[in-house]
């Protein structure tokens, strides 16, 4: 019996759907081979899991429906307290956007965990909201500016587009894949822009909100592949207290910002092991930074981190960037993407300053437009 | 007594999906919520949000076997309500003075542990399901949420006959179950 008959005789054995003959004999087998107990027990499990799913997907929509229903039969005015309704607005239309959690958990801890994305993405809370859009602005004039004087220097982000979300990402192999948080892609489209300043066009390949990765690819005649990255990939789980460090673009005025601390839990917010816990103080900007060991490994990505704790960031396992590969090899039916992580050891000096000299060739700063 | 009969055929009535009993639990309370959420901090939708995760507390209570409910529905809900807004509150870093309450509550501690648990095995299935990629996504989602036949599956996908699509529905349940129980067992 192959695999998918054995699963299939499990699911009819345990939704009942056996003859009374069928079920004594499934029975016998059951108490005779161990593994097989152990795979009924196990998909039993999964099949209640799966039932509790589905009632509270079920249930969601249908009070969500009432809900909706309600207020446009008028049942209820909203009353907005005015004092703070400006931001709350805000917060509703980043829910909004991120529906395909917030409303299918419909439970706290994705709420919180969209609110962090919210506080750590620049233009979430209250002023920040404001320092972001002066920041574009300013990234405008100044390229308008630019053009003014040197023709030849031009933005490469489309005419009539406007920039609307910003975080950092770097390159995961050198032909031009470059990785970032998903919540930093906000817009249809975006560019990356390196230490020294230069515009890149990239394509959007892969966003993924759940696990909050994105890839994009640089798609440009001006960008020029290196030979390979000055740091490894890690695959294995990185040690309680050792020393880390990033590299990325919190700033407005596109100055690379270097960061240290150390991996403080190896897990994240509400025991998520997706993600670490790292000591650090994380600016809003840094979504999409990539988090390194003092062996030239990379070992997360800067994703959030939590509003009432000083200092406590939380940063995706890199051995997540592996399953990003995996998934987009399974569902590339063309095949050229060919991402390839580089996994062997870099050797190379441990001195910090070389490190940061080295590395940050190959970080940029990613700004998304609409 | 007419009122707790009809409280009780309210629950039973939630306990199946009944929209006439989710909309007269809305029409009575929600307004008590909104004027709560909306005193301390909060807007029409925090109160919509909290609202609704009350109501799946209460709809997975009174799924359970030896459910009883020792209170009336609103003092539940509100309860469940005013402890998810101060935790809310406190995430938000805006809680510095306590709330106004003056309505009756009672403990609710137990249900929300419940609630946050079932939440995170909610959450784990949730990713485990979306990262599955199509057609697995939609092919299960097909069969276990919306209940379909696999003949109806094998046409709407495109399938030549329903035990190909049974096929690549189990060989998609083996996936989603490895990815399910990596995370979970991580969480336990």
């Amino acid at each position: 019996m192959d695999d998918i008959q054995l699963q299939e005789t499990i699911e009819r054995f345990l939704t009942g759907e056996m003859s009374v003959e069928e079920r004594t004999q499934f029975e016998a087998i059951r108490k005779a081979t161990p593994e097989i107990d152990q795979m009924v027990v196990e998909h039993d499990m999964f099949l209640r899991e799966m039932d509790l799913y589905v009632r509270r997907k079920n249930f969601s929509k249908l009070s969500n429906q009432v809900f909706n229903q309600l207020v446009e039969e008028g049942t209820w005015t909203p009353i907005e307290d005015q004092s703070t309704s400006f931001k709350h607005i805000q917060l509703w239309s980043k829910y909004k956007k991120v529906t395909a959690i917030a409303a299918s958990v419909g439970g706290f801890i994705a709420l919180f965990t969209s609110a962090m994305i919210l506080f750590f993405f620049p233009s979430i809370s209250g002023n920040q909201i404001l320092e972001l859009s002066k920041a574009v602005e300013k990234i405008e004039r100044n390229q308008k500016v630019q053009g003014h004087l040197l023709n030849e220097v031009k933005t490469k982000v489309p005419e009539n587009a406007k920039l609307i979300s910003g975080g950092s990402g770097f390159l995961i192999d050198t032909k031009g894949y470059v990785i970032t948080n998903a919540h930093v892609l906000k817009g249809e489209g975006a560019i990356v822009v390196n230490s020294l300043g230069q515009e890149f066009k990239a394509t959007i390949v892969y966003s993924d909100k759940n696990t909050d990765l994105a890839l994009l690819k640089i798609e440009d005649t001006d960008y020029k592949q290196a030979k390979s990255l000055p740091f490894t990939i890690r695959k294995k789980a990185t040690a309680l207290g050792e020393d880390i460090f990033t590299l990325g673009f919190p700033r407005n005025d596109n100055d690379i910002v270097y960061g240290r601390g150390y991996l403080s839990a190896q897990t994240g917010f509400n025991g998520d092991s997706n993600t670490y816990q790292i000591q650090i103080s994380a600016n809003p900007g840094y979504s999409g930074a990539p988090v390194f060991n003092d062996k030239n490994e990379l070992v997360g990505i800067m994703s959030s981190r939590q509003k009432q704790a000083e200092g406590v960031a939380f940063a995706i396992k890199a051995n997540k960037l592996f399953d990003l590969v995996d998934q987009l090899e399974e569902n590339d039916l063309t095949k050229d993407l060919n991402v390839k992580l580089n996994k062997q050891k870099v050797k190379g000096s441990k001195d910090r300053t070389t490190q940061i000299n080295k590395f940050k060739n190959y970080i940029y700063s990613v700004r998304a437009f609409n | 007594m007419k009122a707790e009969l009809n409280e009780q055929a309210l629950l039973k009535g939630l306990a199946q999906n009944d929209s006439k009993a989710v909309e007269a639990l809305y029409k009575s309370h929600f307004s008590m919520i909104q004027h709560f959420v909306t005193n301390n901090n909060g807007s029409f939708d925090d109160a919509r949000d909290i609202f609704q995760e009350a109501m799946i507390t209460l709809y997975e209570k009174v799924q359970l076997d030896h459910f009883a409910l020792t209170c009336q529905i609103k003092t539940y809900l509100f309860s469940i309500c005013k402890n998810l807004w101060l935790k809310r509150l406190q995430q938000m870093g805006k809680y510095n003075n306590p709330l106004n309450a003056l309505e009756e509550t009672i403990s609710v501690e137990e249900d929300l542990e419940q609630f946050e648990q079932k939440d995170a095995a909610f959450a784990i299935m949730d990713r485990a399901l979306n990262s599955l990629g199509e057609p697995c996504k939609s092919l299960l989602e097909g069969y276990y949420l919306n209940k379909k036949g696999m003949q109806e599956l094998a046409s709407q996908f495109g399938y030549t006959n329903a035990d190909n699509a049974k096929n690549q529905k189990y060989k998609c349940l083996m996936r989603l179950k490895k990815l399910f129980f990596a995370q979970y067992n991580i969480g336990e």
